[in-house]
């Protein structure tokens, strides 16, 4: 591939420089003796900038692509990667797959690559957050900061912005590329010993209130100060996005036929059960409003809508080609990169949501607490599915239909099953943010008997 | 190399960084595994580039790239400046760096055998006949087998002279064995959890391992712990193996001790840490015999954290944390040395890969060897339960709180080990727990376990940290709280 000087202020390569290159190691790999070959390119132009006391303390960008290059010989695959594109190197890549593939038996069960598929249409590139500069998110940074100062409080958080893109070819004909953009918006306000959050993360920077965001955590911080200790046990909730989707987040693996095939889903013998409420209904849907990523999977499948829970009840899976051939079924567009030993994943969540309002929520709740953010979530039984986490930045009592006081953290250990069989109230479905999981499209919730096993010191 | 990273620097310094350091890096992976007697993963990776960390008017940039031309360097170096730049449109203070030396050397971690030289055919063949041994065992639903192998060559060049080459190789085995069967999935694991045992050595750590002679024990006993006897909810006498006390390290010791948590740093993400500056010298963190070090020299033996430099060119240290009980010290860099009253660094900046910013990171963290040895540390317990293995982790963004799982626990009773239970877990309050320590095992007991997997900074970085550890005995400790039914 012929490139520039680029550097992260710089474009992206254009999809018709990203199909030439995949075009010549298709070439290096029939010329290696491949039977066939698949290449995937990944390129990615990001910038990040991060401030806490206040001020920035770490800036910055990275530009870098990838090469992948998956080669099949008489029934064996494997795959290497490099990220550099020069025609020696490229031709390597493909000689250590071959000699990678070589090396292993035989598979009987491996499938011929995919040939050309349609792909649905997504915009997900917005020229203004690719435009974004180091100064533009200092400018911000600096705003969110000098509003702490004035509250006596002190900001720690991230301005982030970028374009990646992916292209996928095969040697039987398929091609597809796609391109986003993504900027962040992450902010911490602390306030004698306590702290609260907000988050925001989408294709356009132009939908990111920087400010909005500061003064939302600043008023929850400074409702969060002197938080009292409570005792363990289960507590109405009120959950903000945020800790629904660390939570939920777990769940999407246990919706992979690969997973239900090595029986570590927790939806093992439960599949057509009522498993949650009736009020739960999930799909997994990259082409939602709210979503992001590929309309494509890692064999350059086309994506497809799945409802994975209606009503509650556990409805369908997601498949790669593989798992689809052994279940009898069509693959639904999930299939991670091969070879790979998981299979496939959802990776577009949608929850159905509800019509309250947090406020709504809040005013019905006799006695509970509002949960701001969840935080260090480990999986403690994988087929009941407890979590186990704390609460973090921001913990607040709810009596009487109001926000009293803030409320020392809690541990929870909680099954997800039995909580989504609990939910009493939502608000509509929103692209949520947290660190737990990647960005999902869920509700707020409103939960009975969630289980807070013991509190920490602040 | 050294010429490209001349580029970088000679450009930041006609650009007006009044400091600048450059990190070209190589690494190389191979990943293989094996899922129920089918290779799973078969691949390889190369990934090579350049990051420039400046410091102009006062406060940080970095800019990363793989295009390794004059080009693309010089522009990479320009931009490093420009971001500086933007940076101090929200500083408070100038970045000050404590002075080191200039070093001009190069060093590569020992090993006896390079795993990129070892046939695949070997490789694959060892995972399959552990992968084999395990299905053998009825009830068994799920056989995992993995390794791992890194070369990682780094050139770091710095304005103030320092040329430093280091080249290391990582490697990394582990089998599991999963069981499904009534409302349970059990899973045992060998040599330890979530991808096995990784250290700084070449194929010679995994034939040691032998995995296949331990493959149907833990197949064995993931289809017996169905029928086990369910962990007691109590607090009671806890014993720790060695691999299960090396996570409690790096989550209630490792992570609280990073300075730049302290200091607020990673007050959005990774969290603070209740170690605040005025518990420097004060604090009782643990009971007299509690001894831990970072120590980061290749003499305290091959852990992820072992190296002769760290990303910011300061040498390898051994750095006490807790001494005799009291905690002695904290992870710094050259930027937070000073604040903690240091004229040097204690040389703990690491960076995953070139487009990344080094940041303060564990070493090797280790719980120096006491004196027992392990049967008469059973013998000498009336009533006490072994958890081994973790399942799970969790602590809070203090570090204050944690809850740990295992795959497998043992009660002792009378001085002896007796049943298998289930589902075993403990939590508490860090420096509660390390004050109950009444009991370490000896050296002969000791492991340097790695752990591949730390998450921390933004963007992300996934480094790997050494905890040395012996099986270990706490008092008064709660446990089964994370299957409690309250």
């Amino acid at each position: 591939m012929t490139r520039s000087s680029k550097s992260a202020a710089d474009g992206l390569s254009s999809i018709q420089d990203l199909k030439h290159l995949i075009v010549s190691v298709l070439r290096l790999g029939k010329e290696a003796g491949a039977d066939e070959t698949e290449v995937h390119v990944d390129e990615v132009r990001s910038a990040l900038t991060r401030f806490a006391n206040n001020a920035i303390h770490q800036n910055v960008a990275e530009c870098g692509v990838t090469i992948s290059v998956r080669t099949v010989v008489d029934g064996r695959t494997a795959r290497v990667a490099t990220n550099r594109t020069d025609e020696d190197s490229l031709r390597a890549a493909v000689a250590s797959s071959l000699s990678l593939a070589h090396s292993q038996p035989k598979d009987p069960r491996l499938l011929p690559l995919p040939g050309k598929q349609r792909y649905k249409n997504v915009k997900r590139f917005l020229a203004a957050t690719a435009k974004l500069s180091a100064a533009d998110r200092a400018r911000a940074v600096r705003k969110a900061c000098d509003l702490a100062i004035k509250k006596g409080q002190v900001a720690a958080g991230i301005f982030s912005s970028g374009q990646t893109q992916t292209a996928i070819g095969n040697s039987r004909g398929l091609f597809a590329a796609y391109r986003q953009t993504q900027a962040e918006f992450s902010i911490t306000m602390q306030e004698s010993g306590a702290a609260s959050w907000a988050k925001a993360n989408t294709a356009d920077v132009r939908g990111i209130n920087s400010q909005a965001l500061a003064e939302r955590a600043s008023r929850k911080a400074h409702l969060a100060v002197s938080p009292q200790e409570f005792t363990p046990g289960r507590y109405t909730v009120i959950l903000e996005p945020a800790a629904v989707l660390d939570l939920v987040g777990f769940l999407f693996y246990d919706f992979a036929a690969t997973a239900l095939e090595d029986k570590r889903s927790c939806l093992n013998e439960r599949m057509g059960t009522q498993l949650f409420g009736k009020n739960i209904s999930i799909t997994d849907d990259v082409y939602h409003p709210l979503q992001l990523g590929a309309p494509f999977d890692g064999e350059g499948m086309p994506r497809q809508k799945v409802s994975v829970v209606e009503n509650g009840v556990a409805k369908n899976l997601v498949f790669s080609r593989a798992s689809a051939k052994r279940a009898k079924k069509l693959p639904t567009g999930h299939g991670f990169a091969l070879p790979n030993e998981y299979g496939e994943a959802p990776m577009n969540l949608v929850f159905s949501g509800g019509d309250s309002s947090l406020e709504e929520m809040v005013a019905s709740t006799n006695r509970g607490l509002l949960v701001t953010r969840l935080w260090y979530i480990r999986e403690v039984d994988p087929y009941e599915k407890v979590l186990t986490g704390m609460t973090r930045d921001g913990l607040f009592l709810v009596e009487g239909g109001k926000v009293t006081r803030a409320v020392r953290n809690f541990r929870f250990n909680q099954s997800i099953l039995e909580m989504l069989r609990n939910v009493q109230q939502m608000t509509p479905a929103v692209r949520a943010a947290g660190e737990e999981a990647f960005e999902m499209v869920v509700p707020a919730m409103k939960i009975s008997g969630f289980h807070f096993s013991e509190p920490t010191k602040f | 190399m050294w010429d490209l990273a001349a580029i970088s620097l000679e450009t930041a310094r006609l650009r007006g960084a009044a400091y600048a350091d450059a990190r070209i890096m190589h690494l190389r992976q191979r990943d293989l595994t094996t899922k129920n007697g089918q290779v799973g993963t078969l691949a390889q990776s190369e990934s090579i580039g350049i990051g420039v960390r400046v410091l102009a008017n006062g406060a940080w940039g970095f800019a990363s790239t793989d295009h390794l031309t004059r080009e693309g360097i010089g522009a990479c170096a320009a931009q490093a400046v420009s971001i500086a730049k933007a940076s101090a449109l929200a500083k408070r203070s100038d970045v000050v760096m404590a002075a080191e030396h200039t070093y001009v050397t190069s060093w590569q971690a020992p090993f006896e055998k390079d795993p990129f030289e070892i046939p695949l055919e070997t490789q694959i063949a060892l995972l399959l006949k552990a992968d084999d041994a395990m299905r053998g065992v009825r009830g068994v639903t799920l056989t995992e087998t993995g390794m791992q192998f890194r070369k990682i060559d780094s050139w770091f060049a710095s304005s103030i002279g320092s040329r430093i080459h280091q080249r290391k190789v990582i490697s990394g085995c582990g089998i599991g064995a999963t069981s499904f069967a009534g409302d349970e999935i059990q899973k045992r694991s060998y040599p330890n959890s979530f991808g096995g045992q990784h250290t700084l050595e070449g194929y010679e750590m995994v034939e040691r391992l032998d995995i296949a002679k331990h493959a149907p024990r833990i197949a064995e006993e993931a289809a017996a712990l169905h029928t086990a006897a369910q962990c007691p909810e109590q607090v009671g006498t806890l014993i720790l193996g060695s691999s299960q006390l090396g996570l409690q390290i790096h989550e209630s010791v490792g992570h609280p001790i990073e300075l730049d948590r302290v200091l607020g740093q990673e007050a959005n993400f990774a969290g603070t840490s209740f170690l605040t500056l005025d518990q420097l010298n004060k604090l009782k963190y643990g009971s007299q015999i509690v001894n831990v070090v970072a120590d980061a020299r290749i003499e305290h033996g091959p852990g992820l954290g072992s190296f002769a430099f760290d990303d910011e060119g300061v040498p390898a240290q051994c750095t006490d944390i807790i001494k005799d009980g009291q905690f002695r010290g904290y992870l710094s860099n050259r930027e937070t040395a000073h604040l903690i009253g240091l004229s040097r660094s204690s040389g703990t900046m690491r960076t995953e890969s070139w487009n990344r910013l080094p940041i303060i990171r564990m070493t090797n963290i280790s719980l120096l060897p006491g004196s027992w040895k392990e049967e008469d540390l059973i013998a000498d317990t009336d009533d006490g339960i072994v958890m081994e293995t973790n399942r799970s982790w969790s602590i809070d963004d203090r570090r204050y709180q944690f809850q740990f799982s295992t795959e497998i626990g043992w009660e002792i009773k009378g001085g002896k080990k007796t049943r298998m239970l289930k589902n075993p877990s403990y939590s508490g309050i860090t420096t509660e727990f390390w004050n109950s320590c009444d009991a370490i095992c000896s050296r002969e007991y000791w492991t340097l376990w790695g752990t591949p997997n730390c998450g921390k900074g933004q963007p992300m970085q996934t480094m790997g940290t050494g905890h040395g550890a012996a099986p270990s005995r706490f008092r008064n400790v709660r446990i089964g709280t994370a299957f409690s039914k309250q």
